[in-house]
């Protein structure tokens, strides 16, 4: 904290002119040193001309700071054609006398030196140019030009100091402009002359594709960005991608985006990814990343978002129509322009270019959702250890936009073979989210499988689950598991059948108990009946004998009375019934 | 060179210089300097006298000051100074410098071989 106090009056002290180039004001700092000469050099065709016809029509155009373009090797004409393929219309400029081209025409066999000279007519020359327009900015390009045209270097080195500090007296911003030298940063040694400021411009053949970059070398008396940044040569100029990982300050939203699969969304806590947070879909070839890439793009789209989608392997309409297959309509949005494919080769230009073009996208476009497919393809030809700060450097710049990123990425092999988690790009301790898709090979059918390797900060499953692209759309199906294995597609469909077969067997067998209980409950039921009914007839036939007993005893009886009778008197009878004497 | 000749009097005006005596041409020559330097004056005396020694009477020197006319400056290409432009005969040649050394403006001028022929380099 200290140490940023003392920087921060520094950075005050010294006046800085914006150029307006995009990034390059953000890695200087706020501009080239106002009043000062600034150098730019470096090899043919690097930009350099480019760089500082910039510098000044911005100043013309948006600081008002009208500027002077003193050339030694192209004729106004030409410089004014030449940047006009670039969308700056300096004629117009020249016009409202905001800009003053000239071009000093030097010829070595022209000119026969006679003895002592000086380079005053340079001086009253470019005097003149910055007082007729009250110039603030002054390109020189290049002065180089002068040392093969002038034989006497002496006379010239000593001349260009003298132009240099009569620069800095007139209190102009100035660039000049150098040829990568051999040995030294410029041809002709221009550096010893401007210490100030140096930047340097690249042009490097990685691989077979070319990458500009642009660094700053040297800034007396301000902080800069260090380091080498890639910047791309667009229709609306020079586009410095000053993302640097300096800073980790993101802010971290709790808002969370489904990712238009609700099973998926299920795994990842129920909700989906948090807003702004990079998912990796990492698999091998046909595991349906680019799939569901296009269906989070089109779910943000639902939402009423906008969403850009870089396609490096399929051109737009194929994307479209290979969708539409899967039930996901992308032309819709893109008519509606809420969505922008993007689809280009990755081999049209180097990573850092892709990632600087990605950057103004993104910026011009301001997408909620960002989807690559893959960035695999695009670290094609730059080793990994190279890969890894530029794509972070992309993540970054997505975090802090708080845009939510879908990178998809393919990993080498068939998946099952070598382990998928080993062939990333490096970049997966970038990300938040990470799913990986598989093929599994099993049974004669290969069948995608899912599951969430990773998911910082929310609860998410561990369970693997069957991928199933249909008609309809994308769903997640639950995989069955038998003896310890994964099975998908048809073979989970038979052990499905399977488990219901099994199922009804048993069902049957129980019913089938419960039958034989009942039907010996039955049988008992008849058993009781018959030993009852036997009993019954027990009973029946004793009671029948008693009744038969008593029958034979009251005939009996009977048959006594009516015998006593029979043998004579009546009033016996009475005798009879009170009793036997 | 206020009005650009036409091709076939530039072509004529060539043979002519090609075949006709050296006295008979007419040198258009413009000395641009800056200001009251002492490179200018030097300058200025040393053309003078080439002049007057070698071109007596047909010659047509004017001496320009470009820090009091600087729209010369751009026009006529002048860089260093003192420069000195030879417009006529054709073709056109610049020299640079305070004029000190005669031989190589004589040579330049196309001077050197209508008086004696060319000393060695040395």
């Amino acid at each position: 904290m200290k140490r940023k106090k003392y920087t921060a009056p520094e950075d005050v002290t010294l006046p800085k002119t914006p150029t307006g180039i995009e990034g390059l004001d953000e890695i200087t700092g706020g501009g080239l040193p106002t009043g000062r000469p600034t150098l730019i050099c470096g090899g043919a065709g690097c930009g350099k001309t480019l760089l500082a016809m910039e510098f000044l029509m911005r100043g013309a155009m948006l600081y008002d700071e009208p500027g002077v373009y003193m050339m030694f090797e192209e004729s106004a004409a030409e410089l004014a054609a030449n940047v006009r393929s670039l969308g700056f219309k300096v004629e117009a400029l020249v016009a409202r006398k905001k800009i003053v081209l000239d071009h000093v025409h030097i010829e070595r066999n022209e000119f026969e030196e006679t003895g002592e000279y000086n380079l005053d007519g340079l001086f009253i020359r470019l005097g003149h140019a910055i007082d007729s327009i009250g110039a603030k900015r002054v390109v020189l390009d290049t002065l180089e030009a002068l040392f093969s045209g002038l034989p006497n270097h002496s006379v010239l080195r000593a001349e260009l100091r003298r132009l240099f500090r009569w620069l800095k007296d007139r209190g102009v911003t100035a660039i000049v402009t150098g040829e990568r030298g051999e040995a030294g940063l410029t041809r002709y040694g221009l550096e010893e002359y401007v210490a100030d400021c140096v930047i340097v411009l690249d042009h490097r053949v990685e691989g077979q594709i070319s990458t500009r970059r642009l660094r700053v070398l040297k800034y007396r008396g301000t902080t800069h960005g260090m380091n080498e940044y890639p910047f791309i040569i667009t229709a609306n100029g020079i586009s410095v991608m000053p993302i640097t990982s300096l800073r980790l300050d993101h802010p971290a939203g709790v808002q969370r985006v489904s990712t238009g699969v609700p099973r998926l969304d299920e795994m990842l806590g129920g909700k989906g990814v948090f807003r702004g947070s990079s998912v990796l879909v990492s698999g091998s070839p046909g595991t349906g990343k680019s799939s569901l890439a296009a269906k989070f793009v089109e779910t943000a789209c639902r939402r009423g978002e906008r969403a850009l989608l870089f396609a490096y392997e399929e051109s737009a309409t194929q994307i479209m129509r290979n969708m539409r297959s899967i039930g996901i309509d992308l032309e819709t949005w893109v008519k509606k322009g809420l969505l922008e494919i993007h689809a280009s080769r990755p081999t049209l230009q180097g990573l850092e270019q892709h990632l600087v073009m990605m950057h103004d996208m993104v910026c011009a476009f301001r997408p909620a959702v960002v989807a690559v497919d893959p960035i695999s393809n695009l670290t094609l030809e730059d080793t990994e250890a190279a890969v890894k700060p530029t794509l972070m450097r992309l993540i970054d710049f997505l975090k802090q936009k708080q845009v939510t990123a879908v990178f998809t990425s393919l990993t080498s092999g068939s998946g099952a073979a070598s382990s998928p988690e080993d062939s990333q790009v490096g970049v997966s301790s970038l990300m938040d989210v990470w799913l990986l898709m598989r093929n599994n090979e099993f049974n004669g059918e290969r069948n995608r499988t899912l599951y969430v390797l990773k998911a910082r900060g929310m609860h998410h499953s561990n369970q693997v689950r069957e991928f199933v692209l249909t008609a309809a759309g994308i769903d997640l199906l639950d995989v069955c598991v038998l003896d310890d294995r994964v099975l998908t597609g048809s073979a989970r469909a038979t052990q499905e059948a399977h488990l219901a077969a099994a199922a009804e067997l048993r069902g049957q067998g129980h019913q089938h108990r419960q039958r034989q209980l009942a039907s010996k409950r039955k049988a008992v039921d008849a058993k009781i009946a018959a030993m009852r009914a036997e009993v019954d007839a027990e009973e029946e036939e004793m009671n029948l004998a008693i009744k038969q007993e008593l029958m034979q005893e009251n005939t009996m009886r009977q048959n006594a009375t009516s015998m006593a009778a029979s043998r004579g008197e009546l009033g016996n009878k009475h005798n009879l019934s009170q009793g036997k004497p | 060179m206020k009005k650009k000749p036409p091709m076939s009097d530039n072509v004529q005006a060539f043979l002519d210089g090609a075949t006709a005596a050296a006295d008979e041409e007419r040198y258009v020559l413009r000395l641009y300097v800056t200001g009251h330097t002492p490179l200018s004056t030097k300058a200025i005396v040393r053309i003078r006298k080439i002049c007057e020694e070698h071109l007596k009477g047909r010659y047509d020197l004017e001496v320009m000051d470009i820090s009091q006319n600087p729209k010369l400056a751009a026009s006529e290409q002048i860089i260093a100074a003192p420069t000195l432009i030879k417009k006529l005969p054709l073709p056109l040649r610049r020299f640079i410098g305070d004029m000190s050394q005669t031989e190589r403006i004589l040579l330049g001028l196309d001077l050197q071989k209508t008086e004696k022929s060319p000393p060695p380099q040395s």
